[in-house]
């Protein structure tokens, strides 16, 4: 049997879908139009069928769901197990992951089940003249892409980070087929999640933030930083750093833009004194409109900008959050007069 | 307690650019050091092997400089150094580097733990420490940020996007670790003198009894097809004239645009 069809493992935590599921099946819509091969969404856990009617509307043609309480938690075992006989009876051509914490955790272990290639945290993915897939990645933080074929081995597999496609819009009259697979799986009772501790979120994060403005080494002193969050706030934008800044202890790492912090896709982007080091700009690129003001017309970050102004942060900034204060209240006396 | 950590020796920098003539990475005057997430897995095996007693075995595949990461591992505390090394082993891709590494601990043999870094600075792929583990048909712990023993399990707290998570494992198992594990040490005059007696044993991939078939290019189903520096969307920048008061205002302008204000 020749291997054929694009799967998508459909990540799914107590019975909530990832977003970035929909992201991979919005790249594997692209894929199926070059590739003319059905999208299967594969769905593991236990109670999780309501789940199917939106995978479908996001572009899924079948789904196989196995729900078994057996996976109710996600344990490596268990659903690397799922997804060896899975692949092996159904023999997929491609097998796309999120590029989580979970799809990092079970990819590489189902992989070596079957004995094929893995690319990790794609940034693209293309079909070849030949049907093969394209695999491009960031090596070295960023400063060097790989194009990485699996010209043989199947499936081709690969993870894909979340955040850098786009979840297009379901389509509510696409239909698609279920399919209930029963496979003998038994829990790991040697692996056992103790304790479950949510990350305090704040309402705001940089990744659904619509606007960042972000602050890099040009800040200079610990005393500006008043000054960048007193912009932010005035703006009603989230707060970005880039790593110096959380290397020396002023920020987390959840504030923290870039390979080794977090990739971002807001509306607009501003960047404060930020020199645009590949590493940095890597997370941000797909961003869809992007400012920049630094002191120095030299640098990287001015060249990819959509605007980009030159002047010394340290009195733009006040500059700017005085106007936008200004506009405020000026909205607001509008609402009151027509009040 | 019996422990294997593995680790790999990358560049010391990450801010590396592809030489236009060879159309390779440029590592001229670029020293190797031991990759930083496996220096976190050579410090928590030591931490551990202190408090629950051991041996702790550190292993590398690659060239015979490998040999250079092995004696720093041995003078933070390491007691053996196994260096995998034969020419047959080149161009690897995490599937042949896991199953070579998996061989040559199971060599080692009757392994409690082993620690790999959540991923290389170099590739990134963090894949190898999975593929090991399931090649040696044992569990899998990954992005730990704090590890505690219990008898024959490993409670083992991972840091996750969304949260931390804790597990209590069954050992034999392989855990990734992360920086926020711990602060690795630094080797001391005398841990070094001391390391100096310590030997490193070269083994090829006959002496571990790895199938020819499935290590180096000829095991490896993926290939880098081409490597080439980032693109990025450029030549469409409007540069913002006048005054702070002045690019204020227009800034403002392409925020109201976009309604983000």
């Amino acid at each position: 049997m020749t291997a054929q069809g694009i799967w998508i493992f459909a990540e799914q935590s107590n019975g909530i879908q990832d977003k970035s599921t929909y992201e991979l099946l919005g790249k594997a819509l692209e894929l199926k139009e070059q590739l003319n091969e059905e999208i299967t969404a594969v769905l593991l856990g236990y109670g999780i069928q309501g789940l199917t009617e939106q995978l479908i509307q996001h572009g899924a043609d079948k789904v196989i769901v196995v729900d078994d309480p057996a996976l109710a938690q996600y344990t490596p075992l268990p659903y690397a197990k799922v997804l060896e006989e899975l692949s092996i009876k159904y023999q997929p051509s491609i097998f796309l992951f999120a590029a989580t914490s979970f799809g990092r955790d079970l990819a590489p272990r189902t992989m070596a089940k079957l004995g094929t290639g893995l690319t990790a945290d794609c940034l693209d993915l293309e079909i070849n003249e030949d049907g093969i897939l394209e695999q491009i990645k960031p090596s070295f933080g960023g400063n060097i892409m790989c194009k990485i074929i699996i010209p043989e081995a199947r499936p081709q597999m690969v993870t894909v980070r979340p955040n850098i496609f786009p979840v297009l819009e379901p389509n509510i009259n696409r239909r698609g087929e279920v399919i209930i697979e029963e496979i003998a799986v038994e829990a790991d009772f040697n692996y056992e999640i103790i304790e479950e501790l949510p990350l305090v979120e704040e309402e705001l994060t940089l990744e659904s933030a619509d606007f960042l403005v972000a602050i890099g080494r040009g800040i200079g002193k610990e005393q500006n930083l008043g000054m960048a969050k007193d912009l932010a706030d005035a703006a009603s934008a989230k707060l970005a750093v880039t790593r110096p800044l959380v290397d020396v202890g002023w920020f987390n790492a959840a504030d923290q833009i870039g390979a080794s912090g977090k990739t971002v896709k807001p509306k607009v982007i501003l960047n404060l004194g930020i020199s645009g080091a590949v590493h940095y700009t890597v997370g941000m690129q797909s961003t869809n409109l992007i400012i920049s003001v630094n002191n120095n017309q030299d640098n990287a970050l001015f060249k990819m900008s959509d605007y980009a102004a030159v002047a010394d942060i340290k009195t733009f900034i006040p500059e700017l959050t005085k106007q936008l204060k200004q506009r405020t209240s000026k909205v607001e006396e509008k609402e009151l007069v027509l009040v | 307690m019996k422990i294997v950590v593995c680790i790999k020796q990358v560049p010391d920098t990450v801010d590396v650019k592809i030489n236009p003539k060879t159309n390779n990475i440029d590592r001229n005057g670029i020293k190797s050091v031991i990759n930083p997430f496996d220096m976190n897995a050579i410090e928590e095996a030591i931490r551990l092997k202190e408090t629950y007693g051991g041996e702790v075995s550190v292993v590398t595949m690659g060239p015979p400089q490998g040999r250079k990461a092995l004696k720093k591992a041995l003078a933070m505390g390491c007691d053996h150094g196994y260096l995998i090394s034969d020419g047959a082993l080149g161009g690897a891709d995490t599937l042949a580097t896991g199953y070579t590494l998996a061989k040559a601990i199971e060599k080692i043999g009757e392994v409690d733990l082993i620690f790999c870094g959540r991923q290389a600075v170099d590739a990134d792929t963090g894949q190898t420490g999975p593929i090991v583990a399931e090649f040696l048909d044992i569990r899998q712990v990954t992005f730990a940020s704090e590890i505690e023993m219990d008898g024959a399990h490993a409670i083992v707290t991972r840091l996750l996007e969304k949260g931390t998570q804790k597990v209590k494992v069954k050992l034999p198992v392989m855990i990734t670790t992360t920086k926020e594990l711990n602060e690795p040490r630094f080797a001391t005059a005398m841990s070094i003198m001391q390391s100096a007696k310590k030997e490193i044993t070269v083994w090829n991939s006959q002496n571990i009894e790895c199938d020819p078939n499935r290590i180096g290019l000829k095991g490896s189903p993926s290939q880098v097809q081409s490597i080439f520096p980032p693109k990025h969307k450029t030549g469409n920048t409007v540069y913002l004239e006048g005054s702070n008061e002045e690019m204020a205002q227009q800034i403002i302008q392409v925020l109201e645009e976009q309604k983000v204000i």
